[in-house]
């Protein structure tokens, strides 16, 4: 299977064109077979969640939280489902001319493609400045919280950390969305000068023959590698046990057994006054 | 770049007898045949070097393929009729004569007498960039070498450009569209049929291709309606050589004349885009209008709204806009018949 596709330049040099397009079936393929194989782990294997009894306790002892808590605010879920349109428009645009169906894909592309640009500068800005910036982060702090995780798929009854805002499936595929959209985003504003818009005079001698085959390889990958990616984000929003998650993102709140159950409130304190500071840590102002 | 060499690559030579066994050839060797009309064409592409099937399927030796014949009022021309005989036919002469002017305006005789008429409207494009053996977006790259601050772009696209600016050169193209004409496809699935309108492609559908044409599919008949039989055509070519050249605007109408108005047109303008242009916008607004200078003048405006030009082919503007005039007016065009 060829995964790069090369050309010769005017002056008789091989040069990077594309990302072969067996790529975006691998990565179709990959996303799908991602999904059969959880969706059949989650059938037979003995995955823990906190017990009934477990979350009725935590609850008694937090009856000063209130029933409905904000997990995310208006302006995070707004930039949250631009980003997703802005998403689906882009992979659709890129990829249904690749599986046959034909139609006038460019512009729609670029178009969602900025407002893609658009709205995670705007995220950007936002977490750092009006979030918690740390906590969709994952790093060195997590190992006691990814060994408790994964004993408790294994069937382990582990007390060990609960996670904080995020699950770590979340923290991670955030990490791995990171790269990706930032490598796409990066190579497609790069290359708007290769195609017409109100922007730019077109100029593909911008770059050598070579770095623009660079560009649009790693354009593809980043594209091809979304396509999974997408499908994964996709089939754990639509899971039953992950639906409460999803209701969030739309309704912005999910109820306080939610948040005791799932949630290790030490690590994501809510709420201001007696509520917050009943959720808070020992020494944690 | 392309070497032209005097020798062509070596490849297998088939001449089935009919539709079918070609269509299975096309099948058995997918994306490594090249099917062989009347080869003006097919041989740029082997001389140069830049196309080395390993298989050529020769449809000259299909006999249903060839000829003009009276079907449901109108004619059935078979995909591998020579030009020559599109344009001698009687019928054709008689009834649609914009055909005949359009064909009879194809290169030279000699080529006219080789060339044929599924060949014409199937024809790759003319971009020498693309010809030239470059790896540009229609070849499978990345870039148009045509569309850059420094490109010799005078033949190239006004109209509907996405990444690739090449132009259909079809003669017979406009004037099939303008027709109303359908095109009959067979293939591994059986027979289509889709309006001539519909038959080119242009590059933001699919920036490889010119035609609808699957790989394993040929054009086998030209069906033209009795419909616009005998309407008021006009046809002009502008090219650089009077005597033999690629156009570099063509423009074919047809009306039907209402009382002293126009009535129904169909209008379409051709090497300005990857497809012939049909202006419907502007057959829409000459409608019930007489027709005469102010007419025609309205039309000619309208006929070059949108028009994005490169560095080179400003000049296909004002080109356009009288030709659509003309084409209103109706007043002696570039025609010639021989």
């Amino acid at each position: 299977m060829d995964l790069l596709r090369w050309g010769r330049s005017p002056w008789g040099e091989w040069i990077l064109t594309h990302v072969s397009w067996n790529l975006f079936w691998a990565s179709l393929f990959a996303g799908v077979l991602f999904f059969v194989a959880h969706a059949s782990y989650m059938l037979f294997s003995a995955h823990r969640q906190r017990s009934g009894a477990e979350t009725d306790a935590l609850e008694a002892a937090h009856r000063n939280l209130p029933e409905k808590i904000e997990r995310h605010s208006l302006t995070a879920r707004i930039f949250h489902w631009v980003m997703a349109a802005a998403m689906f428009v882009l992979l659709l645009t890129a990829f249904l001319p690749v599986a046959g169906v034909r139609f006038p894909w460019v512009q729609w592309h670029w178009i969602a493609g900025l407002v893609l640009t658009g709205s995670i500068l705007f995220h950007i800005v936002h977490a750092s400045f009006f979030l918690d910036f740390w906590s969709i982060w994952v790093g060195p702090k997590d190992i006691p919280e990814i060994k408790a995780e994964i004993l408790r798929e294994l069937g382990h009854d582990v007390p060990g950390p609960k996670p904080g805002k995020y699950p770590l499936g979340n923290r991670l595929y955030h990490l791995a969305q990171v790269f990706t959209a930032l490598a796409v985003i990066g190579t497609g504003l790069v290359m708007l000068p290769r195609i017409r818009t109100p922007f730019f005079t077109r100029n593909p001698y911008l770059f050598t023959d070579a770095a623009w085959g660079v560009t649009y390889v790693l354009h593809g990958l980043a594209g091809v590698a979304l396509v999974g990616l997408v499908i994964a984000h996709v089939y754990f929003a639509v899971r039953p046990e992950k639906w409460w998650i999803t209701k969030a993102m739309i309704f912005g709140w999910i109820t306080r057994r939610q948040y005791l159950q799932y949630h290790e409130p030490s690590r994501w304190p809510v709420g201001s006054g007696p509520a917050a500071a009943a959720t808070k840590p020992a020494g944690q102002a | 770049m392309a070497v032209i060499r005097d020798i062509i690559p070596a490849f297998e030579l088939y001449q089935p007898a009919s539709v079918d066994d070609a269509i299975k050839l096309l099948q058995k060797y997918t994306g490594d045949a090249l099917v062989l009309a009347g080869g003006l064409d097919s041989m740029d592409w082997l001389k140069d070097r830049l196309r080395r099937p390993r298989v050529v399927v020769d449809l000259s030796n299909i006999k249903e393929l060839h000829g003009v014949r009276e079907a449901n009022g109108g004619i059935e021309i078979g995909a591998m009729t020579p030009l020559t005989e599109v344009v001698r036919h009687p019928i054709v002469r008689e009834k649609y004569s914009i055909l005949m002017q359009a064909a009879e305006l194809v290169a030279s005789p000699q080529i006219r007498n080789q060339g044929t008429i599924g060949g014409n409207v199937s024809q790759d494009t003319r971009c020498w960039y693309y010809r030239g053996g470059w790896t540009c977006y229609r070849a499978g790259g990345n870039i148009c070498y045509a569309d850059t601050p420094t490109a010799i772009n005078r033949e190239h696209a006004i109209f509907d450009a996405d990444r690739c600016v090449a132009v259909n050169p079809s003669d017979t193209a406009p004037a099939l569209v303008a027709l109303d004409a359908q095109m009959v496809i067979k293939g591994p699935k059986g027979e289509r049929v889709v309006n001539a309108e519909d038959y080119w492609i242009g590059p933001g559908i699919d920036i490889t291709r010119m035609n609808v044409l699957e790989p394993a599919e040929i054009l086998t008949a030209i069906r033209i309606p009795g419909t616009w039989a005998g309407a008021q055509f006009y046809f002009e070519k502008v090219r650089d050589r009077q005597v033999w050249d690629f156009p570099l605007v063509n423009v074919a109408s047809a009306i039907k004349a209402n009382g002293g108005n126009i009535g129904e047109a169909r209008l379409v303008v051709n090497a300005v885009a990857a497809t012939p242009k049909r202006l419907k916008k502007v057959e829409q607004a000459i409608a019930g209008k007489p027709r005469n200078e102010e007419t025609a003048s309205m039309a000619g405006q309208m006929a070059v709204e949108g028009a994005v030009t490169l560095r080179h082919n400003g000049y296909k503007v004002p080109l356009v806009r009288n030709l659509v005039k003309r084409a209103i007016r109706g007043s002696e065009g570039g025609t010639w018949t021989s």
